[in-house]
């Protein structure tokens, strides 16, 4: 999208600014989603535990997370007086901006992505790596003990996950051939492949929740025994970043999914009547379709144990998607359906 | 232009981290540095068009390795200053090695050999380079390749092997005895007569 813009002008300031304007426009339509997803949670919650859910502000309280905001940004920042000052702010920040820089690669439509890069999986995957920087971070600069327990904890997981999370995708790739996003979409996938896929999807979904540090698999803030783990020290405006951090990744994370495994802007299950449909009306509607199961996994399960958390990601997910990508090469060379060399 | 202005700020921001690295006095922030470091140099590798290897680098070093780093050196207690305090004696090795380093480094440049002049690639046979990198290593490199991949997994058993030990009076979880547990083993049903407590059952 951004070589459509640079090709509009000659002058390149008026390239630089055509390219940063559509950046500003992109992080403020996600920034707001991100908000409105906030808001849906509770609304999804609520409808599942037979409550209202926010509806005093705004109709049915639509304006309730600015409302949020606001009032957390008028609040005051507190600083603990042992914290490390650089670091405490850095954490944030750090993982704020991780989760937007990665939105840079997800093609939301046909023509639709900031930069088509030929590496756009491991781009994700790199940049999804670092967000564990945030939360470390954060426990240390703390300087607290439930703090610095929680980043830990919240450490390892993620380390933990991201193991079959990269072997879930290699099975995807070895499906399509390649690593651009976009391509990735349009491959076509037979019956069987979709079929060899499917338990993948429901380990990556896993993966997401323990990933993204959701419920059930939210135990580095497990207010029972770490009070609000690594960001129990953060208050009013570092908070909404955090806050805002987390809900972004969850975003992000339900975007990977649709990309990789629901057929990115396309029609869901290949009807081409629906085509007529918008591509980037149907991206949102199934990431909208992943951030429900996120809000329905938190309404019903009851959280892990950390040994249980572990175990399932090491003895469990890893050995069953390491042996799956070799069913999988191996069905691939047997139906003699090895993606062309490009 | 912009390339050129990438290179000087990746480069650049890649030697000021990595001064800090080795001068800061707080062990946390050598390790952000380097981080810093590893970030800068994978931009410098996407500017050279090797974009699969600048990814893998920030995934392994940067994602797994300086976690690791991060996790010993918040965790272990160490007490930095004084192992600083006998530092300086140790200068005059220090700069033996890395004065036989640097000349090690001109005896390599002055002998390297002429590179023949190189001809352009034709952009239609051209490759990304992750398909090139797996071209070659699977190849005409699979022995070496694989064996590498070997040495690492022994290691890696050799680090478990060293560091378990069996404690006695620990409680596991045995997650396959608690889903084969049948009802019948669980509990029993017991008639209760009225009047007669629970002590005869």
């Amino acid at each position: 999208m951004l070589e459509l813009l640079i090709g509009l002008s000659e002058n390149f300031w008026l390239q630089a600014l055509a390219v940063v304007a559509t950046i500003v426009v992109f992080a403020v339509i996600i920034m707001v989603f991100v908000a409105f997803v906030t808001y849906a949670e509770r609304k999804v919650l609520g409808a599942m535990q037979r409550r209202q859910g926010p509806m005093t502000v705004g109709p049915f309280g639509l304006l309730q997370p600015f409302a949020d905001a606001f009032k957390l940004l008028s609040k005051e920042t507190i600083i603990p007086t042992q914290a490390n000052r650089p670091v405490f702010f850095l954490a944030p920040i750090l993982i704020l901006s991780l989760a937007l820089v990665s939105w840079s690669v997800i093609p939301v439509g046909a023509q639709l992505v900031l930069s088509n890069i030929n590496v756009g999986v491991l781009f994700l995957f790199a940049v999804s790596s670092l967000g564990v920087y945030g939360v470390i971070m954060a426990g240390w600069a703390s300087n607290s003990k439930y703090a610095f327990l929680g980043g830990l904890r919240s450490a390892s997981q993620m380390v933990s996950y991201e193991v079959s999370m990269g072997l879930v995708i290699v099975t995807v790739i070895l499906c399509t051939g390649s690593m651009n996003l976009s391509e990735i979409v349009l491959a076509e996938r037979t019956w069987w492949m979709q079929l060899l896929l499917l338990p993948m999807l429901v380990i990556f979904l896993v993966s997401i929740l323990a990933e993204t540090n959701r419920a059930p698999f939210d135990l580095p803030e497990g207010e029972s025994e770490l009070s609000g783990g690594f960001m129990v020290e953060y208050s009013a405006g570092t908070f909404v970043l955090f806050f805002l951090g987390e809900y972004m990744n969850m975003v992000l994370m339900g975007a990977i999914t649709t990309v990789l495994f629901l057929g990115g802007w396309l029609p869901p299950f290949g009807i081409d009547t629906l085509a007529f449909v918008p591509g980037p009306v149907w991206f949102v509607l199934k990431v909208c379709a992943v951030l429900f199961f996120f809000f329905w996994t938190r309404a019903t399960f009851p959280r892990y144990r950390y040994d249980q958390l572990m175990r399932l990601g090491w003895k469990v997910f890893l050995p069953f998607s390491m042996a799956w990508v070799v069913v999988v090469a191996g069905a691939l060379i047997y139906m003699n359906a090895v993606p062309a060399q490009g | 232009m912009i390339g050129v202005i990438a290179f000087y700020l990746f480069s650049f921001l890649l030697l000021v981290s990595a001064f800090f690295v080795i001068s800061a006095r707080n062990p946390v922030y050598s390790v952000l540095f380097l981080i810093l470091a590893f970030f800068n140099a994978a931009g410098l590798f996407v500017l050279l068009g090797a974009e699969f290897v600048a990814m893998i680098l920030v995934i392994v070093y940067v994602g797994a390795v300086a976690v690791l780093f991060l996790f010993v050196v918040m965790m272990l207690d160490i007490n930095f200053s004084d192992l600083r305090k006998g530092a300086m004696q140790f200068v005059p090795f220090g700069l033996a090695l890395g004065g036989l380093l640097l000349a090690e480094l001109v005896v390599l440049y002055s002998a390297w050999p002429e590179i023949p002049a190189q001809t352009a690639i034709d952009p239609a046979v051209a490759v990304d380079n992750t398909r090139a990198l797996g071209a070659v290593l699977y190849t005409d490199y699979v022995f070496p390749f694989q064996v590498s991949g070997l040495i690492l997994l022994v290691a890696m058993i050799g680090a478990i092997v060293l560091t378990h030990r069996t404690r006695s009076g620990v409680l596991r979880q045995k997650v396959a005895e608690q889903v084969s547990r049948q009802q019948s083993e669980a509990m029993t049903i017991q008639k209760v007569s009225s009047g007669a407590g629970v002590d005869h059952v």
